[in-house]
């Protein structure tokens, strides 16, 4: 028990001192977790949307794979881009692997699946009141589309906090992909677990406590700006 | 199968068009409609429908509930498509013709944006350039009393403000024939009351108005001519005066007397 309340002190005492060290693995972790969001932000709307909006053959099966895909295990995400960038892979002269930009991309694979699948329902949902309307002012395809995600922006904007939970939690496939190299590739939760098996608890808990703080934080954000933009456009 | 016509009455022989109206010829009208069926879970729900729709004048679409008023408006803007039959905007099809024939919805949908930036959207849809269209959507604001509006969300506006925006919407675009389904069947007598005023000054304009509503009254005041439209039959189509003084039908004569069809 002292030990638990040592480590608390500890790790409030690293917190409130701006430690470099556990600053410079936050501000790591923040980049590459919000990168990943973005870039699968990018991809997986106009994705989600295209599959709501257009039927085609196999359309039906992605849909499956993508929620398949929502539960994916980030070790296994990890494992594929290790082998696409490992040097006899296909990807490996670009030598990307144990770098950042290796870890942005199993992020981005982890987090694009959650966010086109929900924006696939979202966009779904409102084309079933939007769709008449649309085509009776003349908006073609593509203009369709692009109202669509507009105007369901409040709610896109919970599948793109759904995806920014997933990989900024996650711990395997990043550690895969990384390798944990300090002060190169360390995150909030590799690090968290390297020091657990150390034994190094008030770090670890130290970024345990900041990694929640920074969830709840954001999602609060994300939620209050979303109910306000919500009551001002309903 | 011989198929059931409706009683045709030319309408040179009711009432007169208004003055005001314009008499320039029109890229989508006369409106053929032929033979026109719809079908839906396995129910026919629009039988050999066959009318001729000509400009200068506003048709009003009546008939009891589930007779196919809103059906046969959808189908004449293309947004569905009828089982057999044919419909000719003067040579085109309804998707072709959608540039000159704007459709106001019983239950607009407003999108997520102001007031202005709904009208600005219309314009945008139809290819009017930027500049062209920040003075047309002032022009639509005006003409339906929304200017005061203009930067509020559409979505919070009050009901009867929510349908004068969708009328200034489909009107700006400046449409030759402008389809409305029971654009007041939601509003209290005072907020129908400016629609139908709206309305009024869309036709002086010389836009046709095809109207599809279950009040006798307004039919009245707003028609020059009426189909009526019973279990997926037309049954008429007559100059207003007519139809309300003389019904061609029983059916017709039983929906103005008020009795219950079935």
């Amino acid at each position: 028990m002292s030990d638990l309340s040592s480590a608390f002190g500890t790790a409030a005492s690293l917190i409130l001192h701006l430690d470099a060290d556990l600053l410079e693995i936050v501000l790591l972790s923040l980049q590459i977790s919000l990168l990943a969001t973005l870039f699968a932000a990018l991809i997986g709307m106009p994705l989600g949307a295209a599959l709501a909006l257009y039927r085609f053959p196999g359309r039906g099966f992605i849909v499956a794979m993508l929620n398949a895909f929502m539960g994916l295990p980030p070790v296994v995400v990890g494992l594929v881009v290790y082998l696409l960038l490992s040097r006899s892979g296909p990807l490996g002269p670009l030598g990307l692997l144990f770098t950042p930009t290796a870890m942005v991309i199993a992020q981005f694979m982890l987090a694009a699946p959650i966010i086109a699948a929900l924006t696939q329902q979202t966009v779904a949902d409102l084309n079933e009141e939007y769709d008449e309307q649309l085509r009776s002012l003349g908006a073609g395809p593509l203009r369709a589309m692009r109202t669509l995600l507009w105007d369901g922006r409040f709610s896109l904007l919970t599948a793109v906090l759904a995806g920014f939970g997933r990989v900024s939690a996650e711990v395997g496939a990043v550690l895969i992909v990384g390798g944990n190299i300090n002060h190169v590739t360390r995150v909030m939760t590799t690090t968290i677990a390297l020091e657990t098996s150390k034994g190094n608890l008030a770090l670890a808990l130290a970024l345990g406590l900041i990694l929640i703080g920074l969830s709840i934080t954001l999602t609060f954000t994300a939620q209050s700006i979303r109910d306000t933009a919500y009551r001002h456009y309903h | 199968m011989t198929q059931p016509t409706a009683t045709i009455i030319e309408l040179d022989s009711g009432k007169a068009a208004p003055e005001q109206e314009q008499t320039c010829k029109s890229p989508v009208l006369p409106l053929v409609i032929s033979e026109l069926c719809y079908e839906a879970n396995q129910q026919r729900l629009l039988k050999y429908v066959s009318c001729t729709l000509t400009a200068g004048n506003s048709t009003i679409i009546l008939g009891p509930n589930g007779a196919g008023k809103s059906l046969l408006l959808r189908i004449c803007q293309g947004l569905i498509a009828p089982a057999s039959g044919n419909i000719s905007w003067s040579g085109l099809n309804p998707v072709q013709a959608r540039p000159y024939v704007a459709m106001v919805f019983q239950k607009p949908v407003l999108l997520r944006r102001s007031t202005a930036a709904n009208i600005d959207y219309a314009l945008a849809a139809r290819g009017v350039p930027r500049k062209q269209r920040r003075e047309r959507v002032t022009e639509a604001l005006e003409l339906t009393n929304l200017n005061h509006l203009a930067r509020r969300s559409a979505r919070v506006l009050s009901g009867g403000e929510q349908q004068r925006l969708a009328i200034a919407r489909a009107w700006v675009t400046q449409p030759e024939v402008l389809l409305m389904d029971e654009p007041t069947s939601k509003l209290d007598p005072g907020a129908s009351y400016a629609v139908e005023q709206l309305i009024s000054a869309i036709r002086k304009q010389g836009t046709k108005v095809i109207m599809t509503t279950h009040d006798m009254g307004q039919a009245q005041r707003l028609g020059d001519e009426v189909l009526f439209l019973n279990r997926g039959r037309l049954l008429e189509q007559t100059p207003a005066k007519i139809f309300f003084e003389r019904p061609q039908s029983k059916q017709a004569a039983a929906f103005i007397s008020g009795e219950l069809l079935y």
